[in-house]
């Protein structure tokens, strides 16, 4: 019997003429080499940020994962898992073993370990920033073994070269960039390679390896809850259109079985598994997914299909042990069996859905079915720029040219359609969408993408060197020259017939299946007619050229967008001035480490949520709100402080045992994620809890709407207009120009330029010399592009009543210098 | 060498002046500046300022315009106290000016104002800086056509025989002032939002405040209990301020003079005037009413080492000091309306704490069934007394993955459910299998 596996280091061909064998040896060591040079271009294109900048951990959350992975290197597992963390969110404090996915973390700590005992002295800084391109690496070759599984290894060769460098993925795991995904995406390819190798071969041993790779999915990424869905999609589709085979059983069963076992023994899903709600959405729209936290509708979803799957392994069963009158019979009982078993779940579910006040819905999975849903009633959702829908050139941006190959790709899985190709195309179709609900996701689709491109290339190049191959005698049968067009497309022809072949051997075997075998046996004859299909020589090599030119083209700019587009780490700031000088912003490591030499241990610095992570691991002091949004009431407690006028703000403050604030400022230098930008979303957040903060108070109303874009926040575009205008010039509002922020923003702006113009907002600000009463400045970077205030104490005596003759003159003095510099007021 | 000699000689003259300043550990005040208008109140108020040289006070006495005035000398404050007996004084010599005065008390020094008609706008604007504000109206005086005190002749009612004190034994001392005390001056007010301030001797209802012998042509804008002759603040930090609307109260003319309240029968040889200014410059001065409070500490039951954490529902006992100043020495500190908060933005527990009656405070509580970072607050502000405000924080977590409960009794119908499974599928295998 073939041995239908192949290992990593490419295929081995078992039967065939000596001749044929030498040459399918030579390709498994051209394809090894070919992918150990793909591990090492995914590696390597990710150290642009280590080369440019120099070895940090990237924006946000990658310092919260950096902090975890410390205090599990220092502190072991079970303190880990245990971990109680009184340094953030302050009062309430975050119980981080139980909210955090441990995969990365765990990945890091143990890599850390190893290379320790191996008497290799990595910090553990450098472990974090390395681990996103190792994975990367990892990541290409699963997608290798994926792409070979559904149409051979020159597909999966060029899948593999393409996943390496597509700018999606980059995006999210260049060096420092130490988040989830960057693991994730590997276990998220990983696990579909193993689910369709399982497929393929119904094999018991990848079956149990496939649910060990879902648990690390699992553990690393909330991002779980696609695979989950997917796969049960897929089942469901193979038994609609008649494919079902013990293999898919094999496949799906021990899946569904162990990996939910295993999935709930991870804290933060735990029983999420089985109790939350949104099996609603599930059952009527069976595509859809909240992968952001809960596996809930997941597991009504694999439930569902789990029954399904036995029902109909039954009936085959029945319909092998029984005549076909009787099976008649038997497939009548079962049926009716199954539609009442079906109305029974269908109106329980519909009963608890219907009593719970949501109608079954969380937020999140809301936002995926309607993308406005977020922006019109969670705030703290559509804040995040992640969370927006992609624009457009976005996906120009991310994938490229695979956005025109992927169709092609597509036509090229329904010739034929195989168990493996049409899970391919479920992939494709559903990350397609979800990619347009959030900018994030994004981040699902490129593998997706490679895939189907590597298919659609390889499957091009195998017709267009073929044509060559025929038309030029002498060329034909030396498969030297053919490598050169493409190592891949050599090797590919002769692979595919073979894995089917092995993919039959097993349902033939067990004698029971003809009419499946018969439906897997028609690619054999268009295979045949594809051969007689040859295209003139000249377009041929004409099309080979441009297909050259064109993955040259995305060669080049997926090295332009991985040096110049994705590699800042956002924490170190450049710019280039106008003679070519290089200009470093680094006051947001100035700020903290001014934070941590300068203030108590214990002291609590108040910041919006985006510095929180940072301010933890960097500063090393204790933070109202983070990255991590779990509580909106406290979030919007600081959006309201920093919303109202500065003696409200500071007994919202005082109440919490604020001693610092943070605000992050880019009007000197021009940096437009500042604060200012995002305090709107500070203010609707702050006014969705607490109702005497009003958004129309701070806006100017029937202007035109002017775009305020940044990096983080989109400002404007999702901004309703009937509200007005958002302005911080003459014309802005008192409430606007008496709130905290603005006045900790612009306090002695006017002092740098002497006029308070705004780089960012292009204006000069509205109220330009004003004092602090309760608040003072103790600190301001270089660029200010982080003021740190400090909270005055309480005064030690209560003044009476003003006098007339004091009051009188100090109103005076005030007013004059308002007059003379804001003429409307 | 000579050198070194009269340095150590300079650095030995001012030893028993630097013990003698005030310091946390001994809170008295003892070296007192007093200004004033005129050298001649320095005997006809010799009551009182002997008093509080018996006392062991050092009393400076300066003209308030004299031009070498300085409260401190490179950032040192030479004083611990200040007096100002100079109503009219329209400026400070020297250094002195309002500011200053002001950074003394809130460096935690006291400060004594007394005003009379002739009050200026600075000692008034001092006044209003510490919460207490005067009568605008210049030369208007607190008048009582009821409470006055019957003298010879048949004044404007202006010399009150006030008897309204605050009822604090803290304040006015344990022994109770029977002879009404003997007030002539301006009226002030205290804001009612104003924490910080009490009304020590206040007016009667019938008083108000208006220019003695001008017809009045509009109704007085000070009238009643609203009208305070005698206040005192206490600042956050524990400084006091006592604001007088009369100068004369101090004098020995008023101390030593017999007293009788208009329609009251009873007549007193001396006003209670000395006792009053007696026992209030003592609460002023530090001598009474001032607690230290302090060794906040707590321990999970049964252990002796205080955690850094601790875990819901523990128990633990809570322990801090408090002591009271007696004058020259500390005491301990007994009362029953001592509490401690644990504290997550709000109090979680609250509980009165007991006293052993050597200045230990104790307490033991369960955690609450709530995590995050808690603060052991002692919050304890009672009339008089300096205001205590201490507080730790204390995280508290939850529990740990193995302390929770192992075997639930309600749970065993689904142990037995697992197990019986198992056995079942154990057993099918072995039929299916070795059964054809």
């Amino acid at each position: 019997m073939a041995s239908p596996e192949s290992a990593v280091n490419g295929p081995t061909m078992t039967a065939g003429a000596a001749s044929k064998s030498l040459r399918n040896a030579f390709g498994g060591v051209i394809a090894f080499i070919i992918l150990v040079l793909i591990g090492v271009l995914a590696f390597s294109i990710r150290l642009f940020s280590v080369i440019k900048y120099e070895s940090v951990i990237h924006e946000f959350d990658p310092y919260f994962n950096y902090r975890v992975t410390q205090f599990l290197s220092k502190n072991g597992i079970y303190d880990f898992w245990n971990w109680f963390d009184d340094r953030t969110w302050y009062p309430l404090g975050r119980v981080i073993g139980g909210t955090v996915y441990p995969g990365l973390t765990l990945t890091a700590g143990t890599i850390w370990k190893v290379v320790n005992s191996l008497n290799i002295p990595l910090s553990v800084e450098t472990v974090c920033v390395f681990t996103a391109p190792i994975f990367s690496a990892f990541a290409s070759w699963a997608a290798y073994l994926l792409t070979k599984e559904v149409k051979g290894p020159g597909a999966g060769l060029t899948a593999a070269a393409l996943l390496a460098m597509v700018p999606s993925y980059i995006s999210r795991s260049v060096a420092g960039s130490y988040d989830n995904e960057a693991v994730a995406i590997f276990a998220l390819v990983f696990t579909f390679y193993l689910y369709i190798k399982t497929l393929n071969t119904g094999s018991l041993f990848y079956a149990t390896l496939n649910a060990l790779a879902y648990f690390y999915m699992v553990c690393s990424w909330g991002g779980y809850t696609f695979i989950i869905n997917l796969i049960p999609m897929h089942v469901l589709l193979c038994i609609v259109t008649g494919r079902y085979s013990s293999r898919l059983y094999i496949a799906y069963a021990p899946l569904v079985v162990l990996g939910t076992l295993l999935a709930s023994l991870v804290p933060v899903v735990g029983f999420n598994a089985v109790l939350t709600s949104e099996h609603f959405a599930s059952f009527l729209f069976l595509i859809l997914v909240d992968r952001q936290c809960h596996l809930s509708s997941s597991y009504y979803l694999l439930v569902q299909v789990f029954i399904i799957i036995h029902v109909v392994a039954l009936a085959y069963y029945i319909k092998g042990i029984l005549s076909p009158k009787m099976f008649k019979v038997a497939v009548t009982l079962v049926v009716s069996v199954g539609l009442a078993v079906c109305c029974a779940v269908i109106a329980i579910l519909i009963a608890v859905v219907a009593s719970s006040p949501t109608k079954g819905w969380s937020g999140r999975s809301l936002t995926l079915l309607d993308p406005t849903y977020a922006s019109k009633y969670i705030p703290i959702i559509a804040s995040v720029s992640e969370h927006q829908p992609p624009t457009w050139p976005s996906y120009f941006m991310d994938i490229n040219v695979l956005a025109f190959l992927v169709p092609a790709g597509i036509i090229a899985c329904f010739m034929p359609l195989t168990d493996s190709s049409s899970f391919v195309i479920l992939y494709i179709v559903t990350s397609v969408y979800f990619s347009g609900v959030m900018v994030r996701l994004m981040l699902v689709l490129a593998p997706a993408a490679c895939i189907l491109s590597g298919i659609a290339l390889s499957e091009a190049f195998n017709v267009l060197t073929r044509s060559i191959k025929f038309q030029l005698p002498g060329i034909a049968g030396n498969p030297s020259i053919a490598e050169e067009n493409g190592s891949s497309t050599v090797v590919a022809p002769n692979d595919i017939p073979k894995t089917e072949e092995a993919a039959k051997e097993k349902p033939a075997k067990k004698n029971r299946k003809k009419e499946k075998e018969n439906v897997e046996k028609k690619p054999t004859p268009s295979k045949t007619e594809k051969r007689l299909l040859v295209l003139p020589l000249e377009a041929s090599v004409i099309a080979v050229l441009l297909l050259v030119l064109l993955g040259a083209f995305y060669v080049v700019h997926c090295v332009w967008a991985a040096a110049e587009a994705y590699s800042a780490p956002s924490i170190v700031l450049t710019s280039h001035s106008n003679d070519g000088g290089l200009h470093v912003f680094d006051d947001f490591r100035e700020a903290y480490s001014w934070l941590s030499h300068n203030t108590d241990v214990d002291d609590k610095v108040a910041s919006w949520w985006d510095y929180g992570y940072q301010t933890t691991a960097m500063a090393n002091r204790t933070v109202l709100v983070d990255n991590n949004t779990w509580n909106n009431t406290h979030i919007a407690t600081v959006g309201t402080a920093m919303s109202s006028p500065e003696k409200q703000a500071w007994e919202i403050f005082h109440s919490l045992d604020v001693k610092y604030v943070l605000v992050v400022f880019g009007g000197v230098v021009g940096y437009p994620s500042d604060d200012i930008n995002k305090f709107l979303w500070m203010v609707r957040i702050g006014g969705g809890v607490f109702p005497h903060i009003k958004e129309p108070d701070y806006l100017v109303s029937f202007s035109n709407l002017r775009m305020l874009t940044s990096q983080t926040y989109l400002f404007a575009c999702l901004y309703p207009k009937r509200d007005g205008q958002y302005r911080i010039d003459a014309q802005a509002t008192p409430t606007m120009l008496n709130c905290l922020m603005y006045k900790l923003s612009y306090f002695r702006f006017v002092e740098t330029d002497g006029k308070g113009f705004d780089r960012v907002r292009r204006t000069e600000i509205g109220k330009k010399h004003f004092k602090l009463t309760h608040f003072e400045e103790v600190f301001t970077t270089h660029h200010w592009m982080v003021r740190i205030y400090k909270l005055k104490p309480q005064r030690n005596r209560i003044r009476g009543k003003t006098k007339k003759s004091k009051s009188s003159r100090s109103v005076s003095s005030k007013r004059d210098v308002r007059g003379k510099r804001n003429p409307w007021h | 060498m000579a050198k070194l000699a009269i340095f150590f000689a300079l650095t030995l003259s001012f030893l028993p002046f630097l013990s003698h300043s005030f310091s946390p550990d001994t809170p008295t005040d003892r070296r007192i500046l007093v200004l004033l208008d005129d050298f001649s109140l320095k005997s006809s108020h010799s009551i009182f300022f002997t008093s509080l040289k018996s006392r062991g006070f050092d009393l400076e006495f300066k003209l308030a315009d004299d031009p070498k005035l300085a409260l401190q000398r490179y950032g040192q404050y030479l004083y611990d106290g200040l007096v100002l007996f100079a109503p009219s004084v329209e400026r400070f010599g020297g250094a002195l000016d309002v500011a200053a005065v002001l950074d003394f008390v809130d460096s935690g020094h006291d400060l004594i104002v007394a005003a009379d008609t002739t009050a200026s706008d600075l000692i008034k604007s001092v006044a209003t800086e510490c919460g207490v504000d005067f009568d605008e109206e210049p030369s208007a005086m607190v008048i009582d056509h009821q409470n006055y005190a019957v003298s010879d002749v048949d004044g404007d009612h202006t010399l009150i025989a006030a008897d309204e004190l605050i009822n604090s034994d803290v304040i006015l001392g344990k022994t109770k002032i029977e002879a009404p005390v003997l007030f002539k001056g301006i009226a002030h007010s205290l804001n009612a939002a104003n924490t910080l301030a009490l009304k020590v001797l206040s007016a009667s209802p019938s008083a108000y405040s208006a220019h003695p012998t001008a017809k009045l042509s509009s109704p007085p804008s000070l009238t009643g209990s609203a009208i305070s002759l005698v206040s005192v603040v206490q600042a956050r930090n524990n400084a006091r301020i006592m604001i007088s609307g009369s100068l004369d109260l101090f004098s020995n003319r008023y101390m030593k003079s017999s007293v009788q309240k208009a329609g009251s029968p009873s007549k007193y040889e001396k006003s209670g005037n000395e006792q009053f200014v007696t026992e209030l410059s003592k609460w002023l001065f530090h001598e009474r009413g001032h607690l230290k409070a302090g060794n906040l500490r707590h321990v999970k039951v049964g252990e002796t080492n205080e955690p850094a954490m601790y875990r819901i529902k523990d128990d633990l006992e809570f322990y801090v000091d408090i002591y009271e100043w007696s004058g020259n020495s500390w005491e301990p500190y007994v009362a029953d309306d001592v509490q401690v908060q644990f504290y997550m933005m709000s109090p979680y527990v609250l509980k009165t704490l007991s006293t052993d009656k050597k200045g230990l405070y104790h307490t033991s509580f369960k955690v609450p069934d709530v995590y995050g970072v808690f603060q052991f607050k002692v919050e304890y502000q009672k009339l008089g007394y300096t205001s205590l405000s201490l507080s730790k924080q204390i995280p508290v977590r939850p529990f740990r993955h193995n302390e929770y409960e192992r075997f639930i009794t309600t749970a065993f119908p689904y142990y037995g459910a697992s197990f019986t499974t198992m056995a079942g599928f154990f057993i099918f295998s072995v039929v299916y299998l070795y059964n054809k």
